[in-house]
């Protein structure tokens, strides 16, 4: 846990739209070393945004600015985009939500992830092929040759989730943002994935931002975990301490979710109050 | 206690694959019956086949008494109605919340429409002010509302929901599962609802199937299941999963 990835000082995302400024994120601060940290919050609470701003994501019209960010000593809003781009698949990688939608359905899965590690060096088309084959069998895909050469829409959701960790990981990033990696998941699925996600972060001592909507999820995960609310951070802690939750709206996330075993009717709701988002 | 929902050796093929392959099921008049299983188990179409909406090649499905033929008819519907999973998908979007609500009044011809929509929105916890609202006006879990005001004002005796909550987060969820217990005590409804959420099946269900490839895997009561008695791997993978992460 030693070194500090990233760093995040009041950061700040704003949209300019016909109504007025929509506030997205609004003065968030966390830092990031080699370890599994875990973003919680609802829609709308602005924590995809926070990844997207680190990534270099965010849609032009918005506006950004932070007294501090920084991936690895690099000013990441000072630098240019060309910069960035190159920062951008080779030391900072992201994956999404949904395989369907995220890969690109016209390029053969094995084609997508040799594009990712030729973009960021200098291979020959043999090598680049192997890696790629490699790389799939590391995300426990059973027959990696047949896989290379299928689309996306060949496969099953938790394939094409695998393969876009295989594309994320080939360039080794030091720091990986996964925003709702498992959400279109099927259970069982869901845990596979997160397994492999889990063994290989920790086999290459990589920094992991892990945005769900699913608390006790994430708990189960991450090392420590931020709770989001309307922009802001309400409740930073230890995902092993999770029981101790202060905040209301932290407790209540844990709380309204039925579980086996626990028998509540109604469940509990949140009881939001205007001075959360103060 | 009698059958709401007999279904008995039901097969739905799509060209040539079999989703369905023989699942029978009985659904107790009043009660909350749950389906389980991984995406391609076939527990939607089993849904969507009683609704009249997939392919059925064979077998019979029986509701409150009448055996249905291929087409459902208007009296079904007042009996039978459904919720879907997406709520940015199944309202229309050009639509306002008051010409969706008319819609059923009028396929069947009620004459007090207006009393009706206003006590179907008060029903469901959303005030006359969202009456002329659109689709987009409104969050995921008061879009979810509206799919079940519209369902609920025919006084319909059956509803079937399909994941009426995996689209929404995690605190709107729980409003609406409240809701809809709350409703479903209320008018003695008998409900049939599909999740791949065990957690949600045995907080809203009295009994459910466990369903994989297209057939019943096992039938368990919700106690069965919180007590782990269950006889069938696939089942015990699924409660493992149910449990969340644990590191290896």
């Amino acid at each position: 846990m030693s070194g500090t990835l990233l760093e995040v000082d009041d950061l700040r995302v704003d949209f300019p739209t016909r109504t007025g400024l929509v506030q997205a994120v609004r003065g968030v601060s966390f830092t990031l070393g080699r370890e599994r940290l875990g973003i919680v919050g609802e829609s709308g609470s602005g924590k995809s945004q926070t990844g997207r701003a680190v990534m270099g994501l965010t849609p032009p019209q918005a506006r950004i600015s932070a007294r501090k960010l920084a991936f690895d000593g690099i000013d990441l809003l000072g630098i240019s985009p060309r910069q960035r781009r190159a920062l951008r698949g080779n030391r900072i990688a992201m994956i999404l939500q949904d395989p369907k939608y995220s890969l690109d359905p016209v390029m053969s899965i094995g084609r997508q992830i040799v594009e990712t590690l030729r973009t960021h060096e200098k291979v020959s088309k043999a090598e680049a092929r192997e890696r790629a084959l490699a790389m799939l069998e590391a995300v426990q895909i059973r027959d990696p040759k047949r896989v290379f050469d299928l689309h996306p829409h060949e496969v099953s959701g938790g394939m094409g989730q695998r393969a876009m960790i295989a594309m994320m990981l080939i360039a080794g990033p030091e720091m990986m943002i996964a925003d709702e990696p498992t959400s279109a998941l099927d259970v069982t699925v869901q845990l596979d994935v997160l397994g492999i996600l889990d063994k290989l972060v920790s086999d290459r001592g990589m920094g992991l931002i892990f945005i769900s909507h699913d608390l006790r999820l994430v708990s189960s995960f991450c090392d420590r975990v931020i709770v989001m609310y309307a922009g802001k951070v309400v409740e930073q802690l230890k995902a092993s301490e999770l029981g101790q939750a202060q905040h209301p709206y932290t407790r209540g996330l844990l709380n309204c979710m039925p579980r086996i075993g626990f028998e509540r009717h109604p469940l509990p709701v949140l009881d939001r109050k205007p001075e959360w988002a103060a | 206690m009698t059958a709401a929902i007999t279904v008995d050796g039901l097969e739905v093929i799509f060209d040539r694959f079999r989703a369905l392959k023989g699942v029978s099921l009985e659904v107790r008049s009043g009660e909350s019956f749950g389906l389980v299983g991984e995406s391609g188990s076939g527990k939607s179409t089993l849904l969507r086949a009683i609704a009249g909406l997939a392919p059925v090649a064979s077998g019979s499905i029986t509701v409150n008494g009448k055996t249905l033929g291929a087409r459902r008819d208007k009296a079904f519907y007042r009996e039978v109605q459904m919720v879907f999973q997406d709520p940015y998908g199944s309202l229309h979007p050009r639509q306002t919340v008051d010409r969706l609500l008319q819609e059923p009044l009028a396929i069947h011809g009620f004459a007090d429409g207006e009393k009706r929509i206003e006590r179907a929105l008060d029903e469901v916890g959303l005030g006359n002010g969202f009456r002329f609202r659109y689709a987009h006006q409104l969050s995921g879990g008061q879009r979810q509302r509206v799919a079940i005001a519209r369902a609920l004002i025919l006084e319909p005796s059956i509803l079937l929901l399909d994941e009426p909550t995996s689209a929404l987060d995690a605190s709107v969820q729980a409003e609406v599962l409240n809701l809809l217990e709350e409703v479903r005590r209320r008018r003695k409804l008998t409900f049939l609802m599909v999740s791949h959420d065990l957690a949600i099946i045995t907080h809203m269900c009295e009994r459910l199937m466990v369903m994989q490839g297209g057939e019943a895997v096992e039938n368990l009561t919700a106690a069965q299941l919180v007590a782990h008695r269950v006889a069938e791997d696939y089942t015990r993978n699924l409660l493992r999963a149910s449990e969340g992460f644990v590191r290896a």
